[in-house]
């Protein structure tokens, strides 16, 4: 193999050498063509019938209007450009509140939220956002004004993704909370209605409610009845939180885990939350057994590399694979935060892994690279390894669960078998999004 | 307000400026701005980047980097980057936080530069701008860098201004050859399908033929510091592209010292057609419309205008609210335009789509015209 040691940066680094507190020295970035993961325009247009108006400097508007035009909704994003002088002659509120009355003028409807994201360079100047938001409320009491946040500068203190997780909540007025309807909080996507997670909901006679549901907006203010919140990516944790400070709704955080022992304890706390027995799950974690055996016997030695964009933890699915047989030689991932304890298990008991940087700028050449023939879990690990047998989901694809796992070796399987086109697929922007690209 | 839209796009920036600019000519660019900032570019303003593989990398600038200053940051990284990759030249540019904070490019690549040995330039840009200003400054460097005084070649002609952002893929062979049949030698096509070492021999071209807004300050430069004419223009059509060739020839004949205007890109006050866009391209345009189908045209640019062509092809007009109103005042029968201009064309108006790249991103790459020497009748009956 050519490349990392020799490197300066190297951009591979073996498992049983890794530091979990820092795999990979930080330097320049180069970002890969694969376009699946959700940004903070995709989310925002959760929010049913929300207008999303971006201030900004051109160069950063740029990537957030193309993305609402590759997803089939320019009509509901508006933008405010800010040059130079306007950080500095004293109009930096000003300018914004007359952008955004312009705005309500010239789109010839009344949308019932506008999502206001302000960026890096209007934090750093000090921007008063909350004075910005009071006066537009009180000039449109009929329009719900949120601040949201295109701050990628910042994003070592909260994420964009996991911030605008959180404010695509912002809208919800309190209501009386609903003993018989719980939410899943702060996903792109809605949890698999097969998965035990739903079905226990359901089969305690609560409603499950989740904004990517939601069809209208009357639909989206129900949201708030929600006695109980539940997060599973760490992105949504914020989201669950939030909710619990400002409706007194619970939050209990259930991660999609990979590891069987997690899942019954997520089960156990959910079954408590929700004041009922835990139900047997026996069955389903046996066909989720089965169901990694098939796709074993199919895949065989085929070397496995998973992506951290395809599951939110990486090293608990490879430990997963790795307990039954599959060959993970590969997990790309610039860092195992939240799953301390899978990444040391993985290490002791497959150190021979070979652990990739997604940015790295050394990672510009993978796809060149001679390759084996590889199965990759994810969309950065089918181009980095340049193959067409790749699992294509994003953030888990809405998998959870026993039934999620089942699912997701089925995935694998069928991935091993049937080729999928690459470039038509990483290329769409927004996983399960509407998309021009065809 | 002019910095308000309601619903049409803005332009590529000008940091997607300088990559694309120098994205096949070996060296390394670094955008000094957040993680995933560079995804922008790389997925809506850069056509090359699933194919072609080039060093564009971002610093991921964070906020504590930023308000302490950390310049040196930076700078190792680069130093690191270019360790590993081993580029023939370093570009270093800014984005809107780096303008906050008041960063010295120009120190920062001297000490990049000092440190590694390679040799490297800044571009002063900060992501309040188009993709236009990022271009013409990287363009302009490259030939004030790289250009060396060499003797004439006999019908050498310099391209300027070629970029995926206005044209589609595979447009630099279509002017070459263009170029060949009408008995020039394309020395440099800066910078699509070219290499850093023609860079070095533009002085030697007897004219430049300048393609887009982006190649002119570049052409500027050869003509003051190696008395090389140009020529502005995109030979679009069958009969303008003729003409074009013509007139290119008859410069280098007269030895004219600048002939800077193609006259027949002026448009016509009584048009009943409107061509919005880049203005050499909208001016080019509207020049093959009038040439190979009797059209009259006006071209209405979109885009930063400078120079001599300021007056020629606009440049005023780039808000959404006084293109909307050019357009309502004009009453045009027909637009010649991006699709994305679909949402402001009056209802009564007739759109045809030629898709911008530097507007529309990939939405409409599919469907992207080639119109270099060609047959363009079928497209705008």
């Amino acid at each position: 193999m050519t490349g990392g040691r020799s490197h300066d940066k190297p951009e591979y680094i073996r498992l049983g050498e890794a530091d979990r507190s820092a795999l990979f020295s930080s330097g320049l970035e180069y970002n890969p063509p694969a376009r699946g993961m959700w940004n903070i325009v995709h989310t925002g247009m959760l929010v049913p019938g929300a207008h999303e108006i971006f201030a900004c400097a051109q160069g950063c508007l740029r990537g957030v209007i193309l993305t609402a035009a590759e997803m089939l909704t320019l009509d509901r994003m508006s933008w405010i450009s800010v040059s130079e002088s306007d950080m500095f002659d004293g109009t930096l509120e000003s300018d914004i509140i007359d952008g955004v009355e312009d705005i309500l003028g010239r789109i010839g409807k009344r949308p019932p939220v506008v999502l206001l994201y302000l960026s890096c360079i209007h934090l750093f100047a000090g921007v008063d956002f909350e004075e910005i938001i009071r006066e537009l409320s009180a000039r449109h009491p009929d329009i719900t004004f949120v601040d949201c946040y295109m701050t990628p500068t910042m994003r070592k203190t909260v994420t964009p993704v996991m911030k605008m997780s959180s404010q695509i909540y912002g809208a919800l007025k309190p209501l009386p909370l609903n003993r018989k309807a719980v939410g899943i909080v702060g996903c792109d996507r809605a949890t698999d209605q097969d998965s035990e997670l739903v079905r226990m909901i359901r089969n305690s006679g609560c409603e499950y409610r989740d904004i990517a549901l939601c069809k209208s907006y009357e639909e989206y203010l129900g949201l708030a009845e929600c006695y109980l919140n539940i997060s599973c990516i760490p992105t949504g944790i914020l989201a669950g939180e939030e909710l619990e400070q400002r409706f007194g709704a619970k939050h209990l955080h259930l991660p999609a885990r990979y590891d069987p022992e997690g899942l019954r304890e997520n089960y156990r706390r959910l079954a408590e939350a929700l004041e009922i027995e835990c139900p047997d799950l026996s069955v389903e974690e046996a066909e989720a057994e089965r169901a990694l055996c098939e796709a074993r016997q199919v895949i065989g030695d085929t070397p496995v590399a998973i992506d951290y964009t395809a599951v939110t933890r990486p090293f608990e699915l490879g430990l997963l694979l790795i307990r039954h047989g599959f060959n993970v030689k590969y997990i790309i991932a610039d860092t195992a935060s939240g799953e301390e304890d899978p990444f040391d298990r993985l290490r002791a008991e497959a150190p021979d892994i070979l652990v990739y940087s997604s940015v790295n700028v050394n990672m510009l050449d993978m796809p060149e690279r001679e390759h084996e023939r590889i199965l990759a879990v994810g969309q950065k690990a089918a181009y980095y390894f340049s193959t067409d047998n790749f699992v294509d989901i994003v953030v888990n694809g809405g998998l959870y669960g026993f039934t999620g796992i089942r699912k997701l070796a089925e995935l694998m399987r069928e991935a091993a078998l049937e080729p999928k086109d690459k470039r038509r697929l990483i290329s769409h922007k927004g996983w399960g999004c509407a998309s021009c690209l065809g | 307000m002019k910095n308000v839209s309601g619903i049409i796009p803005c332009y590529a920036a000008d940091t997607s400026g300088v990559c694309s600019a120098l994205y096949e000519l070996g060296g390394m660019t670094v955008v000094h701005d957040a993680s995933g900032c560079n995804s922008t570019y790389s997925t809506h303003d850069e056509p090359r980047w699933y194919d072609m593989r080039s060093n564009i990398f971002i610093s991921a600038l964070t906020e504590l980097d930023a308000i302490m200053g950390n310049d040196e940051k930076l700078i190792e990284d680069t130093v690191s980057a270019a360790n590993d990759r081993a580029p023939r030249f370093i570009a270093v540019c800014g984005s809107p936080m780096p303008m906050m904070t008041g960063v010295d490019f120009d120190a920062v690549a001297a000490e990049i530069e000092s440190r590694s040995g390679i040799r490297t330039f800044a571009l002063h840009t900060n992501g309040t701008r188009s993709y236009i200003e990022g271009a013409s400054e990287a363009f302009l460097e490259l030939v004030k860098e790289y250009a060396r005084p060499c003797s004439k070649t006999e019908g050498g002609v310099a391209v300027l201004g070629l970029t995926p952002l206005d044209f589609p893929l595979g447009a630099d062979k279509e002017i070459r050859r263009w170029l060949s049949e009408n008995g020039f030698r394309c020395l440099s096509a800066l910078a699509m399908g070219d290499d850093l070492g023609s860079v070095g021999a533009l002085p030697a071209a007897e004219l430049s033929l300048v393609v887009s807004q982006t190649g002119l300050a570049a052409a500027e430069y050869l003509k003051e510091e190696y008395g090389i004419p140009y020529v502005c223009g995109v030979p679009f059509g069958k009969e303008f592209a003729v003409h074009l060739a013509a007139y290119m020839k008859d410069i280098i004949k007269q030895n004219m010292g600048c002939s800077p205007v193609m006259e027949p890109c002026c448009g016509f006050e009584d048009a009943d057609t409107v061509v919005i866009g880049e203005g050499f391209f909208a001016g080019s345009l509207t020049a093959a419309l009038r040439e190979d189908m009797n059209i009259k045209a006006l071209p209405l640019c979109t885009l930063p205008a400078y120079g001599p062509f300021k007056s020629l092809i606009g440049g005023e007009i780039s808000a959404e609210e006084d293109i909307k109103a050019f357009l309502e005042e004009k009453k045009p029968g027909t637009v010649i335009a991006d699709p994305l201009f679909r949402y402001i064309v009056p209802k009564e108006t007739r759109l045809i789509e030629v898709p911008h790249f530097a507007f529309s991103g990939r939405c409409f790459q599919r469907d992207m015209k080639n119109m270099i020497n060609t047959d363009i009748k079928e497209y705008f009956k």
